[in-house]
């Protein structure tokens, strides 16, 4: 099939950036979308001209670096799918398709269609982890029996990839679904529980100065996350919040 | 001359590292304060040193190319991982593990490195608990498991399918702790460019900041390289886009020698090629093979009716499906180890017998499966006389709660529905065995670097068990570096901080600068894919799942006339000064185009079958691998001269002890 794309194009993080025309061919529906603009990056470096800049990585929809805003929905059509995992059998010959990065304050574009996500991490480091040194000294993993249905409760939302969707998505540009999946994680586990209140609010303090917005609780984080994180998890790390706050001193 | 020490430390082999911990020398904690070390690399044997090394006081430079280390390919890695805690009671112990590494790897690893990883499996898991890692559990509250290839007992501790995935953003989480407390100083979107060696020892590296194209320097008193395998040397593998052998391969340039270059794991299900855009292979877990059966058709003429479209699978009949592993190998039956899988694979597609357009591909069958679930779960609920539909209906329901999202990639990538019909797959490169050779701490022949993870040779001989790869990595991580780095670095508690204005560092940085800049101005006519994609093509077909001496000297051949032409004809658009992802696919793929000779060289003088590595010449008349002990019972380390097709081979001789050395049989 031939594909028309209009593609964010932008040198730099100082410079205005554009959306510029390509026209792709023989496109097989079998492809990755990834590997579609593969095919236009290598016309593109044979015609001499510049590649289009884009994260990607593990491709098979684990890693979280692949993160485009394609036709105004983050990753794209297919529900519950990365951009790597998209493949062109979603689109119908003679479509155009409008690629852009995503876009949120905490995430300013580095060049075309890359930008900087470093602020996930930040966040993480303000608390994501239980505090304990990996001696060999500890328990044995069989001491502390947890319920299966709290152990796959954390599971789900450790599934979390760290893509920035939910960010994207969200007309505000909040975090809250990323952070939230790291709260319940960790609330839910009993290693995790003893800073269970230290970390809400470190957590939560850094992902404000990073410049994130606030939650309206309209869900479309939800809706877009490709690992189909529950905004229950924002309910939970709401209590926890408010629980930290409330009782000073645990 | 170097000169290969091993350093096994004397005694019997369950004490050795015991012994080993209590006498090699300690730094204490005051002087850890003014030592820095670099790791490269934050997968799970990266994260896991550098966040151990960090917690005991190192000053840690930790670099990653990707723009978090928590997207560091090591997330992919989706079954489990080993450890000998005997939580099932079925006679697991660490005399087992060890054993059925050994004997998984055909003979050709380090005994007493292997008794290590087996001794400290088990505190991996109670670490990785303690971190908040969420694996499955019973409905009781304890860990579950479940079974891997090439082993009797059921040692392998999972998340679902996204085993990897849990287990590296735990060790993330223990770095971020350390990132936060400023012990570890993270550089994301860096890559190495090269080692630096001062009075012959490693003292830094060379990094380019890849946002910026910024070339910097950075002092240590240690390197530590754990970047990966070099499996994206076949273009196609089932490794990350980014993944690459620059590190190690630098480091080797620098006086690290190479161990078992040709060693690498062809992994026996993966989705098949669907055509020439493909830019990298999928997985599709081992654990599916505790379930599907691997089956072609009898009759040639059914095959080619397949591959037409003109019968399906589903309705073809029982007697007339030919279950080849389960004929060839009873006892283990679908759950041969990956080597004997994914030759048997080749074997049947090479005689006429594969399913798909290409030829290439046979089935995993799991409607046996969806029956056998169907009809227990039935009796569970108590159903009687249930029909046909009902069990089918109730087996699907058990498979998807198993492998759901297994099936449900699978889908999205063929766009067929396994639930109806039987996956298509074909072996792929997955992981390579061989890497930086290292003596028992691990040490490389630099003095000051080290290498960790699949980065190193270390563990897995010539074939690596399923659920190991994890196992190893964390394991030289969190329990093994951390203890033997310190031997070294009490000597270097005088020393003071690393002075990178130095001509070594100058020299280094410059040698740098002139690659970038001769890549940009060949100005050729060929991208670095087409390149990339060549010489894919020729590793796969000479040097991949069997090889032979003519082929491999062709290869040789072949290789470095591709080498001369990419460096007269590449087209790397833009500068060294931005960033520029062609120019990092292209320093990538040069270093590749050296590698792959080593491979084929390494490959061409093991005239032996072992393991991953299947020479034709050398078979029994059944068509299993042919091993040679008397005259190939140990490890080529390589040494680089200048020209990869003329490094010079070293031998490290394989002593087993612990072990009666047995022809590896799984019939």
């Amino acid at each position: 099939m031939n594909l028309t794309l209009k593609v964010w194009r932008q040198k730099g993080p100082e410079v205005k950036g554009k959306m510029e025309t390509y026209q792709v061919s023989d496109v097989s529906p079998d492809m990755s979308f990834l590997e579609m603009l593969d095919v236009l990056n290598e016309e593109l470096v044979e015609k001499g001209e510049v590649p289009i800049a884009f994260d990607h990585d593990c491709r098979e929809g684990i890693c979280g670096s692949c993160n485009l805003f394609i036709d105004g929905q983050a990753h794209g059509p297919m529900h519950r799918t990365t951009t790597c995992q998209l493949h062109m059998r979603s689109f119908k010959d003679g479509d155009t398709i409008h690629i852009e990065p995503f876009r949120a304050k905490a995430f300013p574009v580095i060049k075309d269609l890359v930008v900087d996500r470093s602020s996930f991490d930040r966040v993480i480091q303000a608390g994501g982890y239980v505090s304990v040194n990996t001696s060999g000294n500890t328990l044995d993993a069989n001491a502390i029996p947890v319920p299966k249905e709290d152990a796959d409760m954390a599971f789900d939302a450790a599934t979390c990839i760290g893509c920035g969707a939910c960010v994207a998505a969200c007309k505000n540009a909040s975090a809250m679904l990323f952070v939230s999946a790291k709260v319940s994680q960790l609330t839910l586990l009993p290693q995790g529980e003893v800073e269970a209140s230290e970390r809400v609010k470190n957590m939560v303090a850094q992902m404000d100065k990073e410049g994130f917005g606030n939650c309206s609780v309209t869900g479309a984080c939800e809706v877009e996350c490709p690992k189909g994180i529950s905004l229950e998890n924002i309910a939970r790390m709401n209590r926890e919040y408010l629980k930290a706050n409330v009782s000073p001193g645990k | 001359m170097t000169k290969l020490d091993a350093k096994i430390p004397e005694g019997p082999i369950d004490k050795k590292w015991t012994n080993h911990k209590n006498s090699i020398k300690l730094v204490n904690p005051a002087n850890k304060r003014s030592i820095d070390i670099i790791v490269v690399g934050t997968g799970l044997a990266g994260g896991s040193a550098a966040a151990s090394l960090a917690e005991m006081g190192y000053n840690v430079k930790a670099f990653c190319f990707q723009d978090s280390p928590r997207r560091a390919h090591s997330i992919a890695a989706q079954g489990g991982i080993n450890a000998a805690k005997n939580y099932q009671n079925d006679g697991d112990s660490v005399y087992r593990l060890f054993y059925d590494t050994i004997k998984g790897g055909d003979y050709r690893s380090r005994e007493s490195n292997v008794y290590r990883l087996a001794e400290v499996s088990a505190s991996i898991i109670d670490q990785c608990v303690a971190q908040g890692v969420p694996f499955a559990r019973e409905y009781g509250g304890l860990l579950d498991n479940r079974s891997f290839g090439g082993v009797q007992v059921s040692r392998t501790f999972y998340a679902k399918g996204q085993t990897g995935q849990q287990l590296l953003l735990g060790a993330y989480s223990a770095m971020s702790r350390q990132i936060s407390k400023g012990k570890i100083t993270m550089y994301n979107r860096h890559e190495m460019m090269d080692v630096v060696k001062v009075d012959g020892k490693a003292r830094g590296i060379i990094a380019r900041n890849l946002v910026t194209g910024e070339i910097e320097r950075h002092g240590a008193h240690a390197v530590v390289i754990c970047s990966g395998g070099y499996g994206n040397v076949f273009f196609l593998s089932t490794n990350a886009m980014g993944s690459n052998a620059s590190a190690s391969w630098k480091v080797h340039k620098k006086g690290a020698f190479f161990g078992n270059p040709s060693y690498t794991q062809i992994h026996p299900t993966c989705i098949p090629v669907s055509g020439d855009h493909q830019s990298k292979l999928t997985l599709m877990s081992e654990s599916l093979r505790n379930d599907g059966r691997i089956w072609v058709p009898k009759k040639k003429e059914d095959a080619e009716a397949i591959r037409q479209g003109k019968l399906k699978p589903v309705e073809l009949k029982e007697e007339d499906r030919d279950y080849y592993l389960e004929r060839r190998y009873p006892s283990f039956g679908n759950l041969v180890p990956r080597d004997v899988a994914s030759r048997a694979a080749k074997e049947r597609c090479d005689a006429g017998f594969g399913v798909n357009q290409t030829g290439e591909a046979v089935f995993l069958d799991f409607a046996a499966a969806i029956q056998r679930y169907g009809k227990t779960e039935a009796k569970v609920q108590g159903k009687e006389n249930p029909s046909k539909e009902e069990i089918t209906k109730l087996g699907k329901g058990v498979v998807e709660s198993k492998y759901g999202n297994l099936f449900e990639m699978y889908e999205k990538i063929t766009d067929d529905n396994p639930y109806e019909t039987p996956m298509k797959i074909y072996p792929a490169v997955h992981y390579t065995m061989g890497g930086i050779w290292v003596d028992y701490n691990l040490m490389t022949t630099i003095p000051g670097c080290y290498a960790c993870g699949e980065a190193n040779f270390s563990d897995h001989g010539a074939n690596r068990l399923g659920a190991s790869a994890l196992m190893q990595g964390l394991a030289d991580g969190y329990f093994v570096l951390p203890y033997t780095i310190g031997d070294y670095l009490a000597d270097d508690i005088r020393t003071g901080e690393i002075d990178i204005n130095t001509s070594e560092f100058q020299k280094a940085e410059e040698e740098v600068k002139t690659s970038l800049d001769k890549l940009l101005n060949i100005n050729g006519s060929k991208t670095v894919d087409h390149f990339h994609r060549r010489l894919g093509k020729i590793m796969w077909n000479q040097c991949g799942m069997s090889r032979n001496g003519e082929d491999l000297k062709k290869a040789m051949k072949d290789i470095r006339a591709l080498r001369d032409e990419f460096w007269s004809d590449v087209r790397v658009p833009g500068t060294s000064g931005e960033m520029n992802a062609e120019l990092e696919k292209a320093t990538r793929v040069a270093d590749f185009l050296e590698l792959g000779e080593l491979m084929c060289l390494d490959a061409l003088d093991r005239e032996e079958s072992a393991g991953g590595h299947f020479r034709e010449e050398y078979q029994t008349p059944e068509g299993e691998a042919l091993r040679d002990d008397e005259n190939f019972s140990f490890v080529s380390a390589y040494e680089f001269t200048g020209d990869p097709g003329k490094a010079v081979l070293h031998k490290e001789q394989l002593e087993f002890e612990a072990v009666e050395v047995k022809t590896r049989s799984y019939k």
